[in-house]
């Protein structure tokens, strides 16, 4: 697998199981706005799944579409980060998810947009757009609900513990970045954890919450090497159809 | 439109000298064509049967997402996943237009939410049937959008201003979505011989619901008189069951499905189809709150409301908190 390929999964799998994890909200959100809003995130992410795993098929150039990437690989061959196929649990960690990663993407992506490969910055230019529209609601929303009540700021505590442990994985090197980086494709995901926390941490202070003191990171998904258990039952609600019925137009 | 079986006055339509004096301006202002606007006089059962209308119409908005969410999660690839997404986005958009347009005659969202949370208020039959393959969500699309846009055309035109403007923009996604619908069962039905089978069991499913949509026949509706004296429904029921059957029938020939109706058959005399009525015992049912989803679908609404209480109370005070501040500030 080379390293464009792999780098370029990360990314789609990041925004297809992000996508797919907000889109379960439909129908059921707090209120009639916040379930417009979060369908609204969902189709963003998914669009830009569509552009992510696109460019990852013509690379790999093995006759694959973006629907076989999405819909026809198993658990080990996803590279999402674990934080992202977490489940939603409920509103306080499904936002809380959305702002830790959305902080890190839009620093990420601005990166991208000088990446020496034309069309991932092209991908980037269009994608940044909506990751700071994102941030920005995802921001407000922490800020409210860690202010709002002693109800809310407990479940948003609880939200952030959550998480943490999850949260940096994203921002972790490995020898696919160092490749990438020596391309200059992107910087190494390490780069961005300062400005990553130059957001996080004055969020959680307007929040009124305490960012845990532990350094540890939960490993595993953007490699591919151990996934969560959550991910099989989001992949075999995600791609029944196209395993039930293989090879058909839909 | 979503409404069946709204309760008007009951009274029968009053004759214009029967009427007061403002009654009669009012009615002749209607008869005119001209706009209500929300400050302006209006009947009180005038103001009613509207919040019962608009209610009921925002509350199968709200509640029509689940059938359909029900698939988003399983849509079969990343393009029908993003289309489907935006189509329930959409509802949950005319939900909102409606609500907003419930609120000028002076009943609050919390207000609907509750009406319908506690069963005092209803929303269309239709979404009280299961979505069990995903040729449904063609069918949902073609036929259950396609009977909305008989009825929700005609409304643009509506005697109320607030709801007929958001008629105009409802309408255009509407029609949206059932064109999406249809190109659904289009690649189904020319499909795998497993894809077929799933769109003419969706059919076969759908078919009699969609019809019922339009509410029971004009001699059993007692509520419909007033209403179309008021301009707030603009045919009857039957004259849209048809014109619906009229264009759906050559849709479905062209699909190569069979609609389920031995009666079925064109009327040279006519110039329309004669077609069985459907099931009004079942319809009747559904409405009493035994459809095979009538528990599912309002269990949903109120988990989600419940659920979301937290969000909404702690939103609320932060905008309060927020504010103080401010004002402190300033």
């Amino acid at each position: 697998m080379s390293a464009l390929f792999e780098f370029l999964l990360r990314q789609g799998d990041n925004t297809l199981v992000l996508g797919h994890r907000t889109s379960e909200w439909c129908g059921t959100a707090p209120a009639l706005e916040e379930d417009i809003a979060l369908a609204n995130t969902a189709l963003d992410l998914i669009g830009q799944t569509q552009l992510w795993l696109g460019y990852a098929a013509q690379v790999e150039d093995k006759g694959r579409s973006a629907n076989d990437l999405a819909f026809l690989r198993d658990v080990y061959d996803f590279k999402n980060v674990l934080m992202l196929e977490t489940p939603n649990h409920d509103f306080g960690r499904t936002i809380m998810r959305q702002f830790l990663f959305d902080a890190f993407q839009v620093h990420w992506l601005t990166a991208l947009t000088d990446s020496k490969d034309s069309h991932i910055s092209e991908i980037a230019i269009k994608s940044v757009k909506e990751a700071k529209y994102h941030l920005e609601r995802s921001r407000d929303t922490v800020i409210a609900l860690g202010d709002g009540t002693e109800k809310s700021n407990v479940i948003m505590q609880s939200a952030l513990e959550y998480l943490w442990p999850y949260a940096r994985e994203i921002m972790s090197d490995d020898a696919v970045d160092e490749e990438i980086a020596s391309l200059e494709i992107a910087p190494l995901p390490s780069t961005i954890h300062e400005s990553w926390l130059q957001i996080v941490e004055p969020t959680m202070r307007d929040a009124c919450l305490k960012i845990p003191d532990s350094n540890f990171v939960h490993n595993g998904g953007k490699t591919g090497l151990r996934h969560t258990e959550h991910l099989g039952h989001m992949l075999a609600t995600m791609q029944v159809l196209q395993r039930s019925y293989p090879g058909v137009t839909w | 439109m979503y409404a069946q079986m709204v309760k008007s006055t009951g009274k029968g339509v009053q004759a214009l000298e029967e009427m007061s004096r403002e009654e009669r301006a009012f009615q002749e202002r209607i008869d005119r064509g001209e706009k209500i606007e929300p400050k302006e006089w209006m009947p009180d059962a005038y103001r009613k049967n509207l919040i019962r209308q608009i209610g009921q119409h925002a509350h199968s908005e709200i509640v029509g997402q689940l059938p359909e969410g029900n698939w988003i999660t399983r849509a079969p690839t990343l393009e029908r996943k993003a289309n489907l997404l935006a189509k329930v986005q959409d509802e949950a958009g005319h939900g909102l237009y409606l609500y907003c347009a419930a609120e000028t005659l002076g009943v609050s969202r919390d207000e609907l939410f509750e009406m319908l949370h506690s069963g005092k208020m209803k929303y269309s039959s239709i979404f009280n049937y299961p979505t069990l393959t995903w040729a449904d969500m063609g069918a949902v699309g073609w036929l259950v959008d396609g009977a909305a846009i008989m009825n929700q055309v005609p409304l643009q035109r509506t005697s109320y201003g607030p709801y007929a403007r958001a008629m105009v923009r409802i309408c255009k996604e509407e029609s949206f979505h059932q064109r999406q619908g249809f190109q659904i069962m289009m690649v189904m039905a020319n499909g795998s011989k497993d894809q077929k089978r799933m769109a003419q069991d969706a059919l076969n499913r759908f078919w009699g619901p969609a019809l019922m949509m339009f509410g029971p026949s004009d001699k059993d509706s007692v509520h419909s008189a007033q209403s179309m004296a008021w301009k707030i429904k603009m045919n009857s029921n039957d004259e849209l069951r048809q014109k619906f059957v009229d264009e759906t029938v050559p849709q479905a020939e062209y699909l190569d499905l069979k609609v389920p109706d031995e009666n079925l058959k064109w009327n040279e005399e006519t110039g329309h189809y004669d077609f069985s009525q459907p099931d009004w015992d079942e319809f009747y049912d559904v409405l009493k709150g035994n459809g095979p989803c009538n528990h599912e679908r309002l269990e949903a609404r109120k988990k989600a409301w419940d659920e979301g209480a937290w969000v909404r109370e702690a939103m609320m005070a932060h905008a309060e908190k927020k504010a103080a501040k401010k004002q402190a500030a300033e």
